[in-house]
């Protein structure tokens, strides 16, 4: 027997008390570590974008089309790598809750803008030569069950075929990847000609060009030139780095990165109540049998530990636990949710919530360690 | 200065208290407990101490043991002087020379017997081997080595306060400091556990203050001193 037996004896003594406690730390710990597998998902669309691509859009907002001929024009601007036209089509499958990110998209160039998207050379080769094929991520392949010679009708939420109707006909010519494994594969892409030609309005316009540059270093250069050669057309352009495109799209949806931090704060504060009213009531509880220790020839200092001990030994239970669900649940989410990006729980996140366990059990046990430190033999004896 | 320096000092006096008093302030009210009180204990001595509540009983035996300190006055275990510690020497001291059985037993609920008995071994640098051997050897001796797995819970109120006399004794105490060892006993386990902590003292050489109310458990001693008032005012050899 050790001071960690007696420190285990003495968490584990009022089983229901110890399981609340533990289950309300685990919960907040199993949520903190989703939400924040959630942000850095939603972080990753910034940080995985190339720091050599650009977007251009046109100026009065991005659901706004370009005219397709800029396109060439956007292409011979001096520092412009490659480039590449993509129209948002808004699709869906069979059902409009089967929404897909989807974009018609200039399929020549296209790979070699967004060269982070993998594929075998064989699939490559197909997708590129069927007008109708359809180059689906790993995620829509998993959740709607597709494989390369699938067949499958996807209508659009916008656009109507000349022949009628909202659906058109593809053929799965490829299934990618991304050279990250954080990288987003819910997307789906086909042949804007097969798009252009089939669709009822907007015919030789675009929804945006992404731009690869030469050189990071010329970005500048290469907005200015963009923005500078379309300005007071019909059609103004506004070019901005694909990081900055990216992080505007996802403040679309509100300031997640508050929502979640303030959510944890939440679950955070909430625990270190119940976790701190725990321990303050249990040590107010051992009041007489601190006293005996102390009589017996324990030291202050020694039950200051022990107390503190406690209380890190119930938030490092709870909050691991937590996290380790947090690692199942991101996994199921990122299996069984395909319109989410890929929940992946970096170190970083593990890092942190060490450090939210660590200050749980510091905050939660400082004060009846305190307590148990300063108590009088004689005055807890004599209650 | 010399004085308060450790000394050993040959003698057959284990403890000596030396013009103690000992006040508190309850308010603005000064309580006087103590004003100018003396005395000796003998090693192997078994002393009994009475009073009437608020006598100073419990308070008397705090200082012997370390848990309180005198006001004024000096305190010497075997040729210590011991109430100039600081609470870690303190704590040492007691966990070196004291054995405290207290009325209520104050054993850990969580812990089996054997792990109650264990517990002031903890504050020495035996190893777990030895330790087991020591908590075997006390457990015998109080005849509970057949109970040593149980909990306070399952055991009667006289296994739990002979549960506390191994704790006591398990380190090798000088001495045995007894606050109302018998007060939550019938008569008969109150007598079983007087007798053991008389073999204590006669056997095994124990030095045991006791502090009852119970004129019954007082003839166990060797000596009964009467406290009223913060003085004795009747000793008398049994």
């Amino acid at each position: 027997m050790g001071d960690l037996y007696l420190i285990f004896k003495n968490v584990t003594r009022k089983k229901l008390r110890l399981f609340l406690t533990l289950f309300a730390t685990f919960i907040a710990f199993m949520i903190y570590g989703v939400l924040m597998a959630f942000q850095v998902a939603l972080d990753s669309g910034v940080e995985l974008s190339a720091d050599d691509r650009l977007i251009v859009v046109n100026k009065v907002n991005f659901t706004q089309p370009l005219p397709l001929s800029y396109v060439t024009r956007i292409r011979s601007v001096e520092g412009v790598a490659e480039s590449a036209h993509m129209s948002w089509f808004g699709g869906y499958y069979q059902d409009p809750k089967n929404f897909m990110p989807m974009f018609a998209v200039e399929q020549d160039r296209f790979l070699d803008v967004y060269d982070e998207i993998v594929m075998p050379d064989v699939q490559r080769k197909a997708w590129l030569q069927n007008r109708q094929g359809l180059l689906i991520g790993e995620s829509v392949a998993k959740r709607f069950g597709w494989k390369v010679g699938d067949r499958v009708p996807i209508s659009s939420n916008i656009f109507s075929r000349k022949t009628g109707g909202q659906t058109w006909d593809f053929d799965i010519e490829a299934i990618y990847r991304g050279a990250d494994p954080s990288f987003d594969t819910s997307g789906v892409y086909f042949h804007f000609k097969y798009f252009d030609e089939a669709r009822t309005f907007g015919q030789n316009q675009t929804g945006f060009v992404a731009v690869r540059t030469e050189d990071p270093a010329l970005n500048e250069q290469v907005i200015k030139a963009i923005d500078d050669q379309f300005a007071n057309s019909f059609f103004e352009t506004e070019t901005v780095p694909e990081k900055a495109f990216n992080k505007a799209f996802i403040e679309q949806l509100g300031n997640i990165a508050l929502i979640i931090q303030f959510v944890v704060l939440a679950a955070f504060f909430i625990i270190l109540v119940i976790v701190g009213n725990s321990m303050a009531l249990a040590i107010r509880e051992r009041t007489n049998e601190i006293a005996v220790m102390k009589t017996l020839g324990f030291r202050s200092g020694r039950i200051f530990r022990m107390v503190l001990g406690e209380s890190f030994l119930v938030a490092i239970l709870g909050g691991g636990l937590g996290v380790l669900a947090s690692v199942a649940l991101t996994r199921l989410i990122t299996e069984n949710v395909a319109t989410l990006p890929p929940l992946i729980m970096k170190p970083e996140i593990f890092l942190s919530a060490a450090g939210y366990i660590l200050l749980l059990g510091f905050v939660t046990g400082i004060l009846p360690a305190l307590s148990a430190w300063r108590l009088n033999i004689i005055t807890a004896l004599s209650r | 200065m010399d004085a308060m320096k450790k000394q050993k000092v040959e003698s057959e006096n284990l403890f000596e208290l030396k013009g103690i008093a000992k006040s508190f302030t309850k308010g603005r009210e000064v309580i006087s407990i103590f004003k100018d009180l003396n005395m000796t204990i003998k090693r192997g001595e078994f002393l009994a101490i009475m009073g009437p509540s608020g006598s100073g009983k419990t308070t008397l035996l705090n200082m012997l043991g370390g848990v309180d300190q005198p006001t004024t006055g000096e305190v010497w275990f075997d040729g210590e002087r011991i109430d100039s510690l600081s609470e870690n020497g303190l704590a040492k001291w007691r966990s070196e020379n004291i054995g405290f059985i207290f009325q209520f037993y104050n054993l850990m609920p969580m812990l089996s017997a054997a792990r109650n008995v264990e517990l002031p071994l903890l504050l020495t640098s035996l190893p777990k081997k030895r330790r087991a051997q020591s908590v075997d050897a006390a457990l015998e001796l109080v005849g509970l080595k057949d109970r040593a797995g149980h909990k306070p819970n399952e055991m009667s109120g006289g296994q739990q306060q002979r549960v506390a006399i191994a704790r006591a004794i398990v380190s090798d105490p000088k001495m045995l400091l007894c606050d109302e060892p018998t007060g939550d006993l019938d008569r008969e386990t109150a007598n079983e556990i007087l007798t053991m902590l008389q073999e204590l003292n006669r056997d095994y050489g124990k030095t045991i203050v006791m502090v009852t109310h119970d004129p019954e458990a007082a003839k166990y001693a060797h000596k009964v001193l009467h406290l009223d008032k913060g003085d004795f005012v009747e000793k008398g050899e049994l």
